[in-house]
């Protein structure tokens, strides 16, 4: 079967034990995750999640339902085929001379890139974007040497005013109309 | 008021209306037994291993509805809960386990009997709990026996800390639950209704397979009143079985891998499939892309995860059995398909599945029939896995709906005694017979002592072949009949009952099988037969790993040439 990369976004209740639950619904499977990024929703005791993960369409949606199954879990969809914005923020150690460094500079400035700490051997640069972005500034910085990279993984939403899982604030009621079904 | 977290964990109990507790008691879960002498209305019943306890659970929710509930100590009490709770977990059995842990300073420390009960069960429970609080028990135990109970049912574990049980905290019992993430699904969208209506009036060979789903929904009246109207033939899961009376003329037994050659030829000349609670398990599709290949299917489940997952749908409708169907069957059309119920009926007439041949040795099928007679047909059947299972599910007929009980999907020998005493304890006015393999029955036998300390009189029916007899068949039939580790002594069962404190009977011939039936049935308490069986005998008809339902084996005779070459076997597992 023929595996595509699928962005999953999830609104997840902020409870121990929450990512262990989902990340065990993929390990099950043999799927590796390329990237999970969470972090707190416009919601009080509620997570966003952005997973990235290779597979074949429709084990990915069998996980798919497995993860809405899942208690702690409120809303979760598979939005690759939406027109969506997707970023990714990564931190770059380069090695950089009295020589070397205005060339580099000169590079961040392209690539709209900031120079965040500066040392007497290296440079480190915060630069968001889309992955494609990242990895060409990474290419460009490569012949100065790389000391460390570290990069958070994808973050996604859908473009337009639904979004792409918003938290709906309506009567517990009309919630359980709209909602996601579960077990 | 304030209570300690043992008295909170009883006083929930309570309020959930629970009537009994199957486990067994340790060190981290003292200072709870030791609340039980002030709750009387909880009946605690000592088990003699807590898989037992699982399986008791399971088999009391299976039978009443209601949720079942088992506890256990900490590390090596709990782990013996696994498999009891996977059990439930494949079969969707409302279960709640409530396990010790050691007291919050030492967990992860690997102390004492420490085991991270919650991580083990993460994939076999629908959802767990470690409480790291007294005042939150009573919200998650009413969580637990909401989610065990509710949408597709399944087992909830709750793990304790020792010292949890201990402190103390003021007692608030929720009246409702807030689970944002947690929305079953009852009622069936109403367009998806129509459409499946139209196709069921529309239909020229519509087929009814019935699940486990029609059981748990207790939607026995709404499947009859759909069958008679549309007329529409049914066939059931193994699970499924008594769901629908199996005497109805449009009933015709179960389909699948074991199924009657009869229900495979029905599915696979159907032209319309409505599946109604079942999850089309490779046992009861067979090969999948050979399955109900002229049929348009409709699936009625509550899970969206089960639709489309293993066979091409149709229609889906998402919802509770019983409210979906009271809405179908408004737009049902009175209908009669008699050229095609003619059809099932010369099929069931020319292969015979139920036809028990005449035989010198005693052969489990006659044994389950004659069990069948002298109840009448009212007793409630818990079996084994294997031949045993197989048999039970063939040659009685379960006209009573919900009567019988069986591990489908994680088929664990051992389940039927300790399933059995929980059926028992459950339904005390039911008849209740448990029909075992010798091999399944050694792996709980000492439930025995449960079931005589407690006064439970469950009936046990051992088929004793002396194999475990299910994969020898699959040895004599795929692997030239080598019978590497299944030939099985055991011991004298009759001496065993009879050391445990009840009366049995051993039983080798055809005559005696009769006046033994009658003589457990007399039995106020407990009774074993130990049934000596023929040691060979097979279980037909069988469609072969593989291949579809059309290619159901019934014949010995054909056995040899069709299969001798193990090589060819497909990865299957028994
Ligand atoms: C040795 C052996 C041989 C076997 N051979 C066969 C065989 O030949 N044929 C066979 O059929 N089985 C056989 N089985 C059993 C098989 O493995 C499965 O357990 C069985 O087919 C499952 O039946 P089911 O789908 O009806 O029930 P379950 O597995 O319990 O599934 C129930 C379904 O109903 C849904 N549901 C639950 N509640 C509701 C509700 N309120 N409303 C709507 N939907 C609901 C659930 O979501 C689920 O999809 C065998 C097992 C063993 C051990
Ligand atoms: C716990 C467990 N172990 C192994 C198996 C594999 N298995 C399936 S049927 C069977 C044989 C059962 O033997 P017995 O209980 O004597 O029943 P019979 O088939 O002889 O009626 C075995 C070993 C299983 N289903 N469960
Ligand atoms: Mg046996």
């Amino acid at each position: 079967m023929a595996t595509t990369k699928h962005t999953i976004v999830a609104l997840v209740e902020d409870k121990p034990g929450v990512l262990n639950r989902m990340a065990s619904l993929f390990r099950r499977r043999g799927f590796n995750i390329e990237s999970i990024a969470v972090g707190h929703s416009e919601v009080p005791h509620l997570s966003r999640m952005t997973i990235v993960v290779g597979g074949a369409t429709t084990m990915v949606e069998q996980v798919r339902k497995h993860l809405d199954k899942l208690v702690d879990v409120v809303k979760v969809s598979d939005i690759t085929g939406d027109d969506m914005i997707a970023r990714e923020l990564a931190l770059i150690k380069v090695k950089a001379t009295s020589s070397t460094r205005s060339e580099i500079i000169q590079i961040v400035d392209i690539f709209r890139a900031n120079i965040v700490d500066v040392a007497s051997d290296s440079v480190t640069i915060e630069v968001t974007g889309d992955e494609e972005k990242i990895n060409s500034l990474f290419n460009l910085l490569r012949g100065f040497g790389i000391k460390e990279i570290t990069r958070t993984g994808r973050i996604a939403m859908t473009r337009g005013g639904s979004g792409s899982l918003p938290v709906q604030k309506k009567s517990p009621k009309a919630r359980a109309k709209g909602q996601k079904t579960s077990r | 008021m304030k209570m300690t977290g043992a008295q909170m964990i009883c006083e929930s109990l309570v309020r959930e209306g629970v009537e009994v507790i199957f486990g067994i008691l340790g060190g981290a879960v003292l200072p709870l037994y030791d609340t039980f002498p002030q709750y009387p209305q909880l009946r605690h019943i000592l088990v003699r291993h807590e898989q037992g306890a699982a399986h008791a659970a399971d088999g009391y929710a299976r039978a009443t509805g209601k949720v079942g509930v088992c506890m256990a100590t900490s590390g090596p009490g709990a782990t013996n809960l696994v498999t009891g709770i996977a059990n439930a977990h494949l079969d969707s059995v409302p279960v709640v386990a409530i396990t010790g842990q050691v007291a919050r300073p030492f967990i992860g420390k690997d102390a004492f009997q420490e085991v991270d009960i919650t991580g083990i069960t993460l994939p076999i429970t629908k959802h767990n709990y470690l409480v790291l609080d007294a005042a939150s028990l009573p919200r998650i135990v009413k969580e637990a026996f909401y989610l065990a109970k509710s949408g597709r049912p399944g087992p909830v574990l709750i793990d304790i800390p020792r010292d949890v049980f201990i402190d103390q905290a003021e007692f608030h019992y929720p009246s409702k639950v807030d689970l944002p993430g947690y929305k079953p699904t009852l009622q069936g969208h109403p367009a998806q209704i129509k459409k499946t209506a139209k196709l069921i009036n529309e239909a020229q060979r519509p087929l009814i397979i019935a699940g486990r789903g029609v059981i748990i929904s207790r939607a026995f009246t709404e499947l009859k009143q759909l069958v008679e109207k549309a007329q529409v033939p049914v066939v059931t899961t193994l699970l499924g079985i008594s769901c629908f009376p199996e005497s109805h003329v449009l009933s015709y037994g179960m389909l699948g891998m074991h199924g009657m050659a009869y229900a495979n030829m029905a599915v696979d000349a159907a032209d319309l499939v409505i599946a109604i609670g079942m999850r089309f398990d490779d046992r009861a599709t067979a090969k999948v892309s050979g399955f109900a290949p002229h049929a348009n299917i409709i699936h009625i489940d509550i899970d969206p995860a089960e639709i489309g997952k293993n066979v091409r749908v149709d229609v889906p409708i998402v919802g509770d059995v019983k409210a979906v169907l009271q809405e179908l069957n408004k737009l049902i059309i009175s209908a009669e398909h008699i050229d095609w119920v003619q059809q099932l009926d010369d099929w069931r007439k020319e292969h015979p599945s139920t036809v028990i041949r005449d035989s010198e040795g005693l052969l489990p099928q006659f044994v389950i029939r004659k069990i069948y007679e002298v109840t009448q047909g009212k007793a409630i059947i818990v079996t084994g896995v294997g031949q045993n299972q197989r048999g039970a599910a063939q040659h009685y007929w379960y006209n009573k709906p919900n009567s019988l009980i069986s591990s489908g999907g994680l088929g664990t020998m051992g389940f039927e005694l300790p399933a059995a005493m929980g059926v028992k304890v459950g339904c005390p006015n039911e008849t209740v017979w448990c029909i075992a393999g010798d091999g399944g029955f050694q792996m709980t036998i000492q439930e025995l002592a449960t079931i005589v300390q407690e006064k439970i009189a469950v009936k046990i029916a051992i088929l004793n072949n002396g194999y475990l007899g299910m994969v020898r068949q699959w040895q004599e039939m795929f692997y030239k009949k080598r019978y590497v580790a299944t030939p099985l002594s055991g011991p004298d069962f009759v001496k065993i009952a009879d050391a445990y404190g009840f009366p049995g009977l051993r039983v080798k011939h055809k005559e005696e099988v009769v006046p033994a039936i009658q003589k457990a049935t007399e039995e106020q308490g407990p009774f074993l037969i130990d049934f000596a069986i023929e040691p060979e005998e097979n279980v037909y008809p069988m469609v072969p790993p593989g291949a579809a339902l059309a290619e159901v084996l019934e014949e010995p005779k054909k056995e040899a040439e069709v299969l001798s070459d193990s090589a060819k076997l497909p990865v299957s597992n028994i």
